[in-house]
């Protein structure tokens, strides 16, 4: 997340969008995608012709579809063939049948499923070929795993096996991956609680590395300072692993970034005093793990700000910083647990609002500008998690990982919610400006009772009653968010949220409000009527920095079926996101679904369909959707917000 | 100003007064929980630390005649958040300043805490010691870290009202809160609240007369 408070000034709702890694532009492939790799690569057999090649097909590895790559090992030269179609459309294909078992993109996610399912076999060579690897030039490349499993199908297998019934296959993959649906079911249970003598620690140690993901933060001399599993005497042994690692190559100037082993990958990101580790084994990519480790690196900026961070360290190299940041486990928590999870918004660097008609939106706008207290900065009116309104001044915009660090803050971990009460809390906002605090004013409440509190017309009669303290908020709930810069003005902004009350309840918006939560996300078949083919879709509109989708329901409503769509988002976002793609259009295929990524510099949309559906209807689909887009524009987005 | 918004007189009540109270104490020794007990009158085994602070308000019947509301807030106990303090209970009418019996440092912060009150506050509020978490030594007599004993000595010394607390259970929570509406200037309020209500509903400014009260020192009873 770069440029923070950076101020481009169209007429949207100004979020900075955070520095996207889609548009490589086309300096050398090799070059620029091994920028991220740390170890020197040593150079591959290639011309340089190849090696742009070379370097496209990991990401369009599987984003090019299919063809190439299923018929080919990633490392055969018959992978030049794939890079050379890469034009608008990457589908090409022997009948779309053919294509059904076939599809690189969605082989990857279910590659982690294979490895795991291999791993047990193979597991001494795999092994080795893995830590050999770690300092293979292949690092990168996601088709890397590919090669370590060696299981990828011939082309005459997967022929073969287009001809075979759908059903069949689909029970086939269904069993696969039942050990880590199985281990996503666990993963956010917490391990079980130490025993006074130790006893239990094996079953522990089990515990702690069944999860299938870690997050770790060690201060630069190698203190712990968080886990997302397991306590210090659990991590402190690999803790201590890591730190060797990591300064073993700081200390090469040569830093290490990222390594697998197995179907696991680790990812480290050294932030001034702090080292980030995480490691994955649900597949996600180096760039992926590296934003999440980003996020966590925002939110201990956000509770200690950056000179604070700083100048603990510079004191005391040796500090536990544990103690500062005592009680914001809760909010790194949530944060991790929303990355494992598979959150779009995390994915597409950008928010969700809520839908909402154009002329209500503009009400509430009005409102929040006609009680604007002098001492607002920002003011944010969010509804489950999602946007409703925005006022902010106009020089100075929202950073989408700020509203992040918000959004968890207020969404995910409970305390804020479970008081009861309003909140001022102190936070920095390190896409906004790193080294100060700013305050937040925090208020949930149902608008349904709002309204029929503040009907009562008594405007000095605070809203505020015996039935409000005793509500619990949901998540349904609104939730009112003012911003300022100045730490005295909890009763200002309090004023200002019983007169924004008041404003929207005479309006009727808080009705407004309370109908448009009740109505949720639709689905995806009352959005596309006439019997859609899409189960589910995203779409980003890239100036907004916004984004939209159906409700998960109800293909995708239980969390293995949410985390498996994740996944694949995960991969469709990865393959045209590489540097250097330049692709436009990816139509992937497997066994469980049918995909396409469409990129264009005004928007960003990914589709699932169930398998063996028709490329052509999945593109006839997605065209809807972009048309039901451009008729809901101001409905779904919040274009420019409320500025003063 | 903030107060300006406050109602003082409430319809059919003889006395009614408004205060605002801070909630100070390490972290962890159970100010939210008490907070909420004293509330909403729930508790929650696991519950996570309070982030900034939060405000919450609760109103209580002394009496058929007397109803007392409070303003309160509850603070996080952090190190980080310690500047802060001073914004919370600049104004404040009275504190509960919450030790853990089982933790025989927390009584050391909580006297730091009234140390500082007393030098910083206004200078007639009302302090409570509460030692909380009593359930837990109810169940197991060993875990008691601080003896009643020293507690009382030093609360009387300090001047302090003085509770031993289970939010978990409720015990003498109630009280707590009501002992320290007991102590604060009811009468001097509502009479200000009274005159204020009978002329217009909605003119009274509490806020007004707890500004005074801080600055002239008017609040009397200070027992």
């Amino acid at each position: 997340m770069a440029n923070p408070g950076s101020e481009d000034d169209t007429p949207t709702i100004k979020m900075d969008e955070p520095e996207s890694r889609a548009d490589g532009d086309g300096v050398s492939g090799l070059e620029q995608s091994r920028e991220m790799t740390p170890p020197p690569l040593p150079p591959r057999p290639t011309t340089a012709n190849l090696g742009l090649l070379d370097d496209r097909p990991t990401t369009a590895d599987m984003g090019s579809l299919k063809l190439p790559k299923r018929t080919s090992r990633p490392h055969l030269q018959s992978q030049a063939t794939t890079a050379l179609s890469l034009t608008d459309i990457q589908i090409q294909s022997r009948g779309e049948s053919a294509s059904i078992n076939s599809s690189p993109v969605s082989r990857d996610p279910s590659q982690k499923r294979s490895i795991s399912r291999f791993g047990r076999f193979v597991n001494s060579s795999e092994d080795d070929s893995a830590s050999t690897r770690s300092y293979a030039p292949t690092l990168d490349v996601p088709y890397d795993n590919v090669s370590m499993l060696g299981d990828e199908p011939s082309p005459a297998w997967k022929a073969l096996n287009s001809q075979l019934d759908i059903d069949e296959s689909l029970q086939l993959d269904e069993a696969f991956e039942d050990p880590l649906s199985e281990r996503i079911t666990l993963e956010f249970d917490d391990l079980e609680v130490r025993a006074g003598n130790g006893s239990n620690e094996t079953v522990l140690l089990d515990q702690w590395s069944a999860k299938l993901k870690h997050f770790f933060v060690l201060s630069a001399s190698g203190k712990p300072v968080y886990s997302r599993h397991g306590d210090d005497h659990l991590v402190s042994h690999y803790v201590g692993v890591a730190q060797t690692l990591i300064s073993f190559y700081q200390g090469a100037n040569d830093p290490l970034k990222t390594f697998t082993a197995g179907d696991t990958r680790f990812v480290m990101l050294a932030k001034g005093p702090l080292n980030l580790v995480a490691v994955s084994k649900i597949g996600e990519s180096e760039a992926q793990l590296r934003n999440q480790l980003e996020s966590l690196y925002m939110q201990v900026l956000s509770t200690l700000s950056l000179p604070s961070l700083e100048k603990i360290f510079s004191n005391r190299p040796s500090t536990d910083l544990r103690r500062p940041l005592q009680g914001t486990d809760v909010l790194l928590d949530g944060l991790s647990d929303g990355f494992t999870r598979g959150s779009p918004s995390t994915l597409l660097s950008s928010l969700e609002c809520l839908r909402l008609r154009k002329t209500h939106r503009r009400i509430i706008n009005d409102s929040l500008l006609k009680v604007r207290s002098p001492d607002l900065l920002y003011g944010l009116i969010v509804a489950a998690g999602r946007l409703v309104s925005v006022v902010r001044p106009k020089k100075h915009s929202l950073h989408p990982g700020d509203l992040h660090l918000i959004f968890n803050m207020l969404f995910e971990a409970g305390s804020v919610k479970a008081g009861g009460g309003e909140n001022w809390i102190p936070l920095c906002l390190p896409g906004f400006n790193n080294t100060g605090f700013l305050y937040m004013y925090v208020s949930f409440l149902s608008p349904a009772e709002a309204a029929a509190v503040a009907s009562s017309p008594v405007t000095a009669e605070r809203p505020r009653t015996a039935s409000d303290t005793e509500h619990t908020p949901s998540s349904d709930d609104l939730a009112i968010v003012f911003i300022s810069p100045n730490k005295d003005a909890f009763y200002s902004l309090r004023s200002m949220r019983d007169s924004l009350i008041t404003s929207l309840a005479q309006s009727k918006m808080l009705a407004a409000l309370a109908a448009a939560m009740d109505a949720g996300r639709a689905p995806c078949s009352s959005i596309l009527p006439g019997g859609t083919p899409l189960k589910h879709f995203l779409y980003k509109s890239r100036g907004n920095v916004q984004f939209t989708m159906p409700s998960f329901e109800p293909h995708f409503a239980g969390p293995i079926a949410r985390r498996k769509l994740m996944t694949l988002y995960a991969h469709l976002h990865e393959v045209v996101h590489v540097r250097n793609s330049h692709l436009k259009v990816l139509h992937a295929v497997s066994r469980e679904a049918t995909a396409l990524a469409w990129v264009t510099p005004v928007f960003e949309l990914y589709c699932v369909a169930g398998p063996g559906v028709a490329r052509q209807t999945v593109t006839q689909a997605a065209n809807k959707v972009v048309q039901w887009i451009r008729k809901e524009e101001e409905r779904v987005f919040i274009i420019g917000g409320a500025v003063f | 100003m903030a107060q300006r918004m406050q109602q003082g007189g409430r319809p059919g009540g003889a006395r009614f007064a408004q205060f605002k109270l801070v909630l100070l104490g390490e972290s962890a020794v159970g100010k939210s929980s008490l907070v909420l007990r004293f509330v909403k009158d729930q508790f929650d085994d696991y519950r996570e630390s309070t982030i900034g602070a939060a405000f919450l308000t609760q109103t209580l019947a002394l009496d058929d005649q007397t109803t007392v509301k409070f303003e309160i807030w509850d603070t996080a106990g952090q190190e980080r958040y310690k500047s802060l303090a001073p914004m919370y209970y600049r104004n404040a009418n009275c504190a509960v300043v919450v030790y853990d019996i089982t933790q025989a440092s927390s009584l050391d912060k909580a006297k730091a805490w009234v140390k500082e009150l007393q030098r910083q506050a206004n200078e007639n509020i009302v302090i409570a010691l509460a030692g909380n978490k009593a359930d837990l030594v109810a169940e197991q007599p060993d875990k008691r870290a601080v003896p009643v004993a020293d507690a009382e000595a030093y609360a009387k010394e300090a001047n302090l009202l003085f509770f031993e607390t289970s939010a978990k259970t409720a015990e003498n929570v109630k009280e707590l809160f009501t002992a320290i509406a007991k102590k604060l200037p009811i009468e001097q309020a509502s009479q200000r609240g009274m005159r204020g209500a009978g002329g217009r509903p909605g003119g009274v400014d509490l806020g007004r007369r707890e500004d005074a009260g801080t600055a002239g020192g008017a609040g009397g009873c200070q027992c």
